[in-house]
């Protein structure tokens, strides 16, 4: 099956500025994917580029084996996007905008099934400008999908939302996967792309600096699963001499990274050999965010140079 | 174009804007305020001086008739006051000065006697240097009456008659020109103020790129625009010939050759106020322009004076605002009953229209480059 998304070699430059330079990646049929990147990164316009409403600079890019520039008028029949902050006209009610819309995409959509699919059901004849944030998101949303779209769009869907919301809006991201859809999500929360996500690339400064599944980055660009002690400076030079590991201490707190499946045995055995006092013990691993703060922090000191880079 | 979308996008706009109780009350009650204000201003202004008259020989056959002939002129309204009665009080010019009257007349007593008996008498008519109309059409039907009863006393028949015959504005009672003027007025204004500021806070709210994302052309949901405007111009057109002829009076015709103004002028105006609002970067320049496209033609097309009125350059400039052939041609239809003349009209409202509307398809955008 060709991939739901295609992109190579994307620019979109303002004057001198690359807002988008030259970034490649491809979406499986079916995938979510998360685009992830601090403020100003660059994912909105990427985004609005895939979804036709932007013009690029230069490179290919195809949505549903569409142009989304030229072919725009046939990819929208196809997907569905839900903008940063959703908004509509102020007076018209949940249910009219579904009915709206019905009509201009030339569809039948069940109002009641794509409000309850959203959990919008008891907004259904409230004004728009009476919504909260989230209520409105959602309704962003039901109207994406009354087109029965193959391709979803959520340009930061959960920005500025209360985590009663978020999670709501999660919860219908994973059934647009769990129906076939594919799903392309920008965010700045690395949660959100945790939990949701399939393939990931953490995009900077117009560049993609890591790619890959959450785990893949994490093993790429993250630091190993270790095991963290609770002790004195005295315990990682006991590690480091008897047993040849690399433990460091830090902050009240001896790191030893497990490398083999009886590394974390070997340290327990050691903590009680040595005699050393010791409180408590936890195994701990990278977060994509801590893979994110790491990356986007090296890449600002000029450390890491971008992949993909001419 | 598709009807289906049309009709869609139509019935959320006007449901926007039945719900949004401002724009309602701008679209209906706007034009009630404004008809009857200017018919009010209109009528009060009318050229009739009320004439405050001592009568000391009341009650004598001549003097009644004296007055019924002031009456009839038209010129002037005859008040009689008693002399003696509460206010005057024996002293006229004091009693006119005090109640701001500008002219007052006094019929001495014998009145009658010297006039059946062909002597002269003399009638003292007061005016007030401060009024010079209505001094002076006061001085002329009073000069005029008294000339008419001097030749009738010694049956001689004035040789030069006078016929006042009307020409082209005088015809018509200020009214009747106000209500196509009005009506042209709110097909410019409706349209041309609510297109530039949907154009901005549209764009503002990422509003077409939300349209844009689905089937809906440019063209449709300008066209469901304006249909809509259509119907409130039918609406407020019906609005304001209603008050015009029911509360003052208004003579105006109202044939199907009115329909094409009707539908044609806001056909034309949303597409400009769209067109104006496109070419315009923030909603404030947005405005400025509006402003400037519109100003010019509220008070310069014929809106509530009649352009004939106008001096020659101020007509020219009048020719070249599209509003003056919507106006013009109502005139034609509503005050002369002349659809062939409001012909040349209709052309230039239509031609213009359609090279608006494209022009607005071409200037707005859905999306950014």
């Amino acid at each position: 099956m060709p991939d739901a998304i295609e992109v190579d070699g994307l620019r979109k430059r303002y004057g001198p500025l690359a807002a988008v330079d030259g970034i490649r990646f491809t979406v499986p049929v079916g995938e979510v994917f998360a685009f992830l990147g601090p403020n100003g990164a660059g994912k909105t316009t990427t985004v609005e580029i895939l979804e036709g409403l932007r013009h690029r600079s230069e490179g290919e890019v195809r949505v549903l084996g569409l142009d989304p520039w030229h072919d725009a008028a046939r990819l929208h029949e196809r997907i569905g996007v839900i903008p940063q902050e959703f908004r509509f006209f102020e007076k018209i009610h949940p249910r009219e905008a579904i009915a709206y819309y019905g009509v201009l995409f030339g569809t039948r959509p069940d109002p009641e099934r794509l409000l309850r699919l959203v959990g919008l059901s008891d907004k259904a004849d409230a004004r728009f400008d009476t919504l909260s944030g989230g209520q409105k998101q959602k309704l962003g949303l039901a109207l994406a999908l009354v087109n029965d779209p193959q391709v979803c769009f959520l340009d930061e869907p959960t920005t500025g939302l209360d985590p009663q919301a978020r999670r709501a809006i999660w919860e219908v991201v994973r059934k647009l996967k769990a129906e076939g859809r594919t799903v392309f999500l920008t965010t700045h929360y690395l949660e959100e792309a945790e939990l949701l996500a399939d393939q990931v690339a953490i995009i900077h400064h117009g560049r993609i600096i890591a790619e890959g599944t959450p785990g893949e980055i994490i093993a790429a660009h993250g630091r190993s699963e270790r095991l963290s002690v609770e002790s004195t400076p005295a315990l990682a030079t006991y590690l480091r001499d008897r047993l040849g590991l690399e433990a460091t201490a830090r902050d009240g707190r001896v790191e030893v990274p497990m490398h083999a499946r009886g590394d974390a045995l070997k340290v327990l055995t050691a903590l009680e050999a040595s005699g050393l006092p010791w409180q408590s013990f936890s195994t701990e691993r990278d977060t994509l965010e801590d893979v994110f703060v790491s990356l986007v922090g090296r890449m600002d000191e000029g450390e890491l140079k971008a992949e993909g880079n001419p | 174009m598709r009807p289906a979308r049309i009709y869609a996008d139509l019935k959320v706009f006007v449901r926007g804007y039945l719900r949004n109780p401002i724009g309602l009350f701008f679209s209906l009650f706007f034009p009630i305020i404004l008809v009857s204000l200017f018919g009010v201003i209109f009528s009060a202004s009318s050229s009739t001086v009320t004439l405050y008259v001592e009568n000391f020989d009341a009650p004598s056959n001549v003097s009644a008739q004296f007055l019924t002939a002031l009456n009839h002129t038209g010129a002037v309204e005859v008040t009689v006051v008693d002399p003696n009665g509460s206010g005057v009080d024996g002293n006229f010019t004091h009693w006119l000065a005090v109640h701001s009257h500008p002219v007052g007349l006094v019929i001495p007593r014998g009145f009658q006697q010297a006039y059946l008996s062909h002597e002269r008498v003399n009638l003292t008519l007061y005016t007030n240097p401060g009024d010079a109309v209505s001094s002076g059409i006061a001085e002329s039907a009073v000069a005029g009456v008294g000339n008419a009863f001097s030749f009738a006393a010694v049956n001689g028949t004035p040789l030069i008659g006078v016929t006042a015959q009307p020409v082209g504005s005088t015809l018509f009672k200020s009214i009747d020109y106000l209500v196509p003027g009005l009506v042209g007025f709110s097909i410019l204004t409706s349209p041309m103020f609510s297109m530039v500021d949907i154009s901005s806070s549209y764009r503002k709210d990422g509003l077409f790129r939300q349209l844009s994302l689905t089937p809906l052309t440019k063209g449709e949901w300008l066209a469901s625009k304006i249909l809509w405007y259509i119907v409130l111009t039918f609406l407020s057109a019906a609005i304001m010939v209603g008050i015009g002829v029911g509360l003052f009076g208004a003579h105006v015709t109202l044939s199907l050759g009115l329909v094409p103004f009707l539908v044609l002028g806001p056909f034309f105006f949303v597409s400009l106020g769209m067109l104006a609002g496109s070419l315009a970067k923030t909603p404030e320049t947005a405005a400025v322009i509006g402003n400037v496209i519109t100003f010019p033609m509220m008070f310069l097309a014929g809106t509530f004076f009649p352009v004939s009125l106008f001096s020659p350059p101020l007509q020219l400039v009048a020719h070249a605002l599209p509003l003056y052939y919507v106006i013009d041609g109502m005139n034609q239809v509503m005050l002369f009953n002349n659809f062939a003349g409001a012909l040349p009209d209709l052309a230039v409202v239509g031609i213009g229209s359609v090279v608006v509307f494209l022009a607005a398809i071409v200037a707005f955008r859905w999306r950014d480059a």
